[in-house]
This record gives C-alpha cells, sequence and structure tokens, in this order.
C-alpha cells in the first residue's frame, strides 16, 4: 500500500491504533433529509465519537446500495440536492471540524461529468481526504488513481467476499487511507447475521495485508456485537450507513433534538464497542 | 487502420466500453468471459446453437423486397430483414438462445434479465423453458403498465416477473434491479443481459449472438443482386438489432449504417431518448458510453412511444462507430415512426414493431434520396403486436380523433 503521509485519514488510524481503538466510519447522505438537518446530523454523530465521517453524494443509479439507501437518493435528488451542495457541505463541516477526516461515497458517474480532475480538486479544496466508488474497478481507475496521487486523496478500492487473493493483493497496492471489505455477498443494509465467510475474509484479507493496509468492514453492520465481532477477527475499523439513515427516517415528527439525541447515543454504544477491553 | 471487427480491444471499442461495476461482479464478469472464449468456437456448441436457431426459431429469416413500399416511396429499393418473423416475434431470440445454452453449458440454473418492452423477458423467458433453466425477470412498472400482454407471456412460459418500483420505473431501474439482483445470487446466477449494453464482455457476446442478422443478409443478398448492399437501417436503443446487422459489413466502406433513434416528441421537447445525438459521454451500468444525463451526472427521464428504445443509455461499439463516422446516427420522431406503422401495415400487410418503424420510417426518407438501382436494407427488428394498445392510447393522446 502507498501511504499518503499528509492524510487525515491515515493520521486517524495511527492515532487509533496508539490508544489501541478500532475505528468508526459513519455515513450520511449528503443534504438529507435536507442540508440544515444534515448539518445537525454530522454533529450528532461526530460528538456520539464517529471517527471517520463518510459523505455520500446522490446518484440516480446506486446499483451497489440496497432499498435504505436509494430511497434516501431518490428522495435527495427529488429535493434538489446536487454535488454541488454537498460539497458546500463538505466545506462547512471542515471548518467545523478541522481534523476529522471526511470521505466521499458517490459513483463514477458524478466524478465523469465534471471531468475526474476536476471534480477531485473541488473535492479537495472544499475538505475531503478521499473517495470511495464502489463502481470503479482497479482496470479502469488509471486517470482516478493519478488524480488522487496528485491531490493526495485517499483511493479507496472495496474487495468482496469473493475477490481472489491475486486480486486482492493487486487491490491492496492501489488502496489508499483503507481498504473496504464488503462483508456480504448483496448490496449495503441492515443484516441481523453474520456470515462465516464474512469474517474468513477479514481474516484472509488481514493477513494478505501483513498489517500494512487499514481493513474497514461495511454493509450491513449495525449493532455493538457485530462491531465487536468484525474487530476481533481483524478488522480496523467498521462502516456504517443505513442503520443512521433508517434513525433519521424514523424522526417522524420532526423533533431535530430529538433526532440528535437519538443518533449521539446510537454512535456512542457502537464507539463503546471499538474500545480493546 | 485497424479492422473495425477486431473490437473490442482490451475489452473496449475506443475509449468507450470497459467494465465499471462493483467488486462482487467481477469473479462473475471473468468466469463468463473465459467460457465464453473457450466456447464461441466450439463446433458442438456452434452445432447445437444453430440447431435451435433453424429448427425452434425458425431461422433464416427472409430478406423481403417490401415492392409496394418501394413503388410509394420511388427511389432505393427497401428490403425488409424479417426478424419480426423469428420465434417470440423479435430479434431478441437469438440472443436469448445464445445465453441460455452459455449458460447452461457454465452450470448455472438460475437466469435473471432485465426488460424493457417486454421482449427480451419473453425471450429469455422461452429460451429458459425450452432449455430447462429457471428465469427471473425484472422490469419497470410503468412498462408492466404499457406492456400487459407481454408480462402475461413471461408468466405463462413460466417466468417469474418482478415490478420494479425504484427510480423511473423502466429499463434502466430495471437493469439497476438486475445487477443488485446479481451481486447478491453471484454464486448460481447469470445474468442474461438484453442488448449490446453492459460491462465487457457483455457487449461482445450480444453482438456475437445477434451478428447472425447482418451474416443471413450478406448470404441472401447474393441470391438477388450482385453487389453489396448500400445502406442499412436498423433501429437503436441499446443498439443490438443495429450491432447485428452492421458487424460483418463494418469493414466494407460500400455500405452506408445507419442507426435510427427515438426522437420521441422532439429533440427541442427534451422528450425522447436520442442518446447518441444529443446525449455526453458517461459511466452507467458497468460501461462508459453516451448518456442522456444533466449537468450532474444524474441520469435523465427518456421518452420514446416504443417501450423498447426507451433507454437512456446505448452500446459503447455504437459509440465508437459514431466518433469514427463509420456509422450515422439520426432520430425519427414519436408522430413518424406511427405513420410508418400505419403505411407498412397497409402498404405490405406486416404490422411493425414501434421500435422497428423508426427504422422503416427513416428508409422511406433515405430512399428518396437515393437511386432506384441501389438497395436499402432495414432490419424489421420485431413484430407490433404487442403494440397494438399503445398506438391506440397514443393516438387518442396525441393525435385525436381516428384515422
Amino acid at each position: 500500500m502507498s501511504h499518503l503521509l499528509n492524510n487525515r485519514i491515515e493520521k486517524k488510524f495511527c492515532e487509533l491504533k496508539l490508544k489501541k481503538q478500532k475505528g468508526l466510519i459513519c455515513y450520511v447522505m449528503g443534504g438529507y433529509p435536507d442540508p440544515k438537518t444534515n448539518e445537525k446530523i454530522i454533529s450528532s454523530i461526530v460528538d456520539g465519537g464517529a471517527d471517520i465521517i463518510e459523505i455520500g453524494i446522490p446518484f440516480s443509479d446506486p446499483i451497489a446500495d440496497g432499498p435504505i439507501i436509494q430511497e434516501a437518493s431518490f428522495r435527495a435528488l427529488q429535493n434538489g440536492i446536487n454535488p454541488d451542495i454537498c460539497l458546500n457541505l463538505i466545506r462547512k463541516t471542515r471548518k467545523t471540524y478541522p481534523d476529522i477526516p471526511i470521505l466521499i461515497m458517490t459513483y463514477s458517474n458524478i466524478l465523469q461529468r465534471k471531468g475526474f480532475k476536476k471534480f477531485m480538486e473541488t473535492a479537495k479544496d472544499a475538505g475531503t481526504d478521499g473517495f470511495i466508488l464502489p463502481d470503479m474497478t482497479i482496470e479502469e481507475s488509471k486517470e482516478y488513481l493519478e488524480y488522487s496521487k496528485k491531490l493526495e486523496l485517499a483511493s479507496v478500492f472495496l474487495v468482496a467476499p469473493n475477490t481472489s487473493n491475486f486480486r486482492i493483493k493487486k487491490t491492496l497496492d492501489v488502496s489508499t487511507g483503507f481498504v473496504y471489505v464488503v462483508s456480504v455477498y448483496g448490496t449495503t443494509g441492515m443484516r441481523n447475521s453474520i456470515n462465516k465467510y464474512t469474517l474468513n475474509a477479514i481474516k484472509n484479507i488481514k493477513k494478505l495485508s501483513s498489517n500494512r493496509t487499514n481493513i474497514s468492514v461495511g454493509f450491513g453492520i449495525s449493532t455493538p456485537d457485530q462491531v465487536k465481532l468484525m474487530s476481533n477477527f481483524g478488522a480496523d475499523a467498521v462502516i456504517v450507513g443505513s442503520a443512521i439513515i433508517q434513525i433519521i427516517n424514523s424522526n417522524k415528527d420532526n423533533n431535530i433534538h430529538q433526532l440528535q439525541n437519538k443518533l449521539k447515543n446510537y454512535v456512542t454504544t457502537l464507539k463503546d464497542a471499538c474500545y480493546d477491553r | 487502420m485497424t479492422n473495425l471487427q477486431e473490437f473490442p480491444i482490451a475489452g473496449k471499442y475506443g475509449r468507450y466500453g470497459g467494465k465499471y461495476i462493483p467488486e462482487t461482479l467481477i469473479p462473475a464478469i471473468n468466469e463468463l468471459e473465459d467460457a465464453y472464449i473457450k466456447i464461441r468456437n466450439n463446433p458442438k456448441f456452434k452445432r447445437e446453437l444453430n440447431y435451435y436457431l433453424q429448427n425452434y426459431a425458425g431461422r433464416p429469416t427472409p430478406l423481403y423486397f417490401a415492392k409496394n413500399l418501394t413503388d410509394y416511396v420511388g427511389g432505393a429499393k427497401i428490403y425488409l430483414k424479417r426478424e419480426d418473423l423469428l420465434h417470440g416475434g423479435a430479434h431478441k431470440t437469438n440472443n436469448c438462445l445464445g445465453q441460455c445454452l452459455l449458460a447452461k453449458k457454465m452450470g448455472k440454473k438460475r437466469i435473471i434479465a432485465e426488460t424493457g418492452a417486454g421482449q427480451h423477458g419473453v425471450g429469455t423467458a422461452m429460451a429458459a423453458a425450452v432449455l430447462g433453466l429457471k428465469a427471473e425477470i425484472y422490469m419497470g412498472s410503468i412498462d408492466i403498465e404499457r406492456q400487459k400482454l407481454n408480462l402475461f407471456r413471461m408468466e405463462l412460459l413460466g417466468a417469474k416477473v418482478h415490478s420494479v418500483n425504484t427510480g423511473t420505473k423502466t429499463l434502466k431501474d430495471a437493469i439497476n434491479e438486475a445487477l443488485r439482483d446479481w451481486i447478491t445470487n453471484v454464486k448460481d446466477t447469470y445474468y442474461l443481459i438484453g442488448s449490446v449494453v453492459g460491462p465487457h464482455p457483455y457487449p461482445m457476446i450480444v453482438r456475437d449472438f445477434q451478428r447472425v442478422i447482418g451474416e443471413e443478409i450478406k448470404s441472401q443478398l447474393k441470391d438477388i443482386s450482385t453487389r453489396s448492399p448500400d445502406a442499412l437501417v436498423c433501429c437503436v436503443g441499446g443498439g443490438s438489432n443495429a450491432m447485428g446487422t452492421f458487424f460483418p459489413f463494418l469493414d466494407d466502406d460500400t455500405v452506408s449504417l445507419y442507426g435510427v433513434e427515438a426522437g420521441g416528441l422532439g429533440i427541442r421537447t427534451g422528450k425522447h431518448s436520442a442518446t447518441l445525438k444529443v446525449g455526453s459521454e458517461g459511466i452507467l451500468h458497468g460501461m462508459r458510453t453516451y448518456l442522456l444525463q444533466d449537468e450532474y451526472g444524474q441520469i435523465n427521464d427518456t421518452h420514446s412511444i416504443s417501450a423498447g428504445l426507451d433507454y437512456p443509455g446505448v452500446g459503447p461499439q455504437h459509440v465508437h462507430l459514431k466518433n469514427i463516422q463509420r456509422a450515422e446516427y439520426v432520430t425519427c420522431n414519436d408522430n413518424a415512426a406511427l405513420d410508418a406503422f400505419f403505411k407498412l401495415s397497409r402498404l405490405e400487410g406486416i404490422i411493425p414493431a414501434l421500435e422497428s418503424s423508426h427504422a422503416v420510417s427513416y428508409a422511406m426518407k433515405l430512399a428518396k434520396k437515393m437511386r432506384a438501382d441501389q438497395n436499402i436494407i432495414v432490419t424489421l427488428s420485431g413484430r407490433g403486436d404487442k403494440d397494438i394498445d399503445q398506438v391506440i392510447n397514443f393516438r387518442k393522446k396525441y393525435i385525436g380523433g381516428s384515422k
């Protein structure tokens, strides 16, 4: 793995290791349910103890996402949320939290449309630390990697339970910040149980990385027990997304203080599961 | 210059094509490519596919000289490649039989597919039934509404149809949902894409199973004329019947190639599916291609009187052919397509699919500008029985009264 020394993500993982903690990465859909509430949501999540924030830019055709994030993208787009609004949100978040790592999760066409160079420069300028593009493959990543390197942005690639060892090694070579282990066969969204193949995949990737790459596990994680289990099998961080959107959706009476408390408490219970004891 | 039949090179057509897919699908895509490359020239596989194409689906389809239409238009002779006569009622059957047979050889038992107009769904359901496979079809709920008959046909043929209620509830969302199913059930499932779209190797595989159209035209033409065709005209949604027709003629520069996209209610209204004509470069459904999209890269709603052309993307090889100016892509509006639908029905006793009516309409325009000793071949990709309701509704909505 190539290291980006000046990147907040790398620094965060170093810090976590010193403190013997696992990392908690929380996903929010940019501008959802509306830009104002979204800012408050991010604050609650950071206050609750999130180590890294992932901001989703809604795309019309999110093939890697399950029903909860699909619906959130759809509604965000209907409310007029666009990449510019999301980047402004990142700019604001960066001002409030100078040190928290921020990643953009979106689909390749959002970058392609403006041009990879231009979009990534703007994102960098807004305070972004890297990208997660679930439909970007290492085969097609030449341009993307070129500007990731130039701009010192993390390029987080995904590996799946069925990815071959040969390909895992290739992915570890180009993935910076961390490598995103997709825990299941399927799209994003909460699951009740954890499969044995998931734990084996984490163990295997951990071994192949020889401890040189940070491993984050996502897709389907929502409970403290799941966080502990993933950590025990070698995950350096866990990623939680749909569960957070679900809490936002359950705030039917639009009580923002109640929502903030709920989110903060939820994130805190997950973060508690990240301490080594 | 590179021989155009050599594409894709490293999975790409110029800079288009490629594979932009979630990592979970990479092993499946690679397995598919390996299996296909191993089997495509295997004589036993070819014999078996040919057997089904001839005895089950009814190939070869006729190349018919549309004399009445030719006389009516005046100008070049118009020939129709009668894919409407193929079992299932459209060219889709060629690809469905090919891919189902491939899936069977790969040991896959469960087939999933997307469908817009329902023709690919019907083709998949038929091929799966005859080859003993289980088929599940994803179809947008809006498309189900406008193609009720095809829904019943698929169910009759033993397929399970999933109504897709996300996004625009049409073909592109059916593809998204099929891809999500594939990500979830990747180990035992074969995804049967219906057009020359999607991640590599799909655009190549579908093209190869459709090129039988062009190959047959080549040999049939020899029987009636000494010259090669002057022009080939096909409708283009994803572009599979066009690519199947064009491909054997790509390196013969004396043959002009025309792809006809759906102009819908007119390019200026924004309600159309003219991806090649007014789209821009982007990444969707696993490929780099042209898309109808907004300034931020969100995919636009499309419109066409024919559900089969209602797609915001297009096969990557078509983009390449357009860019190197080997093929010309034009549009035909809903009204003009409808006019051709009626003309062909009355003049030749052939009710064409609304998709194919776009090609017929452009061929009529083109023929007028050409000499009587020249010829145009139109691929009549499907028959219009499925479109009767749509035609009645459309006339009520936009034209009023009866004709």
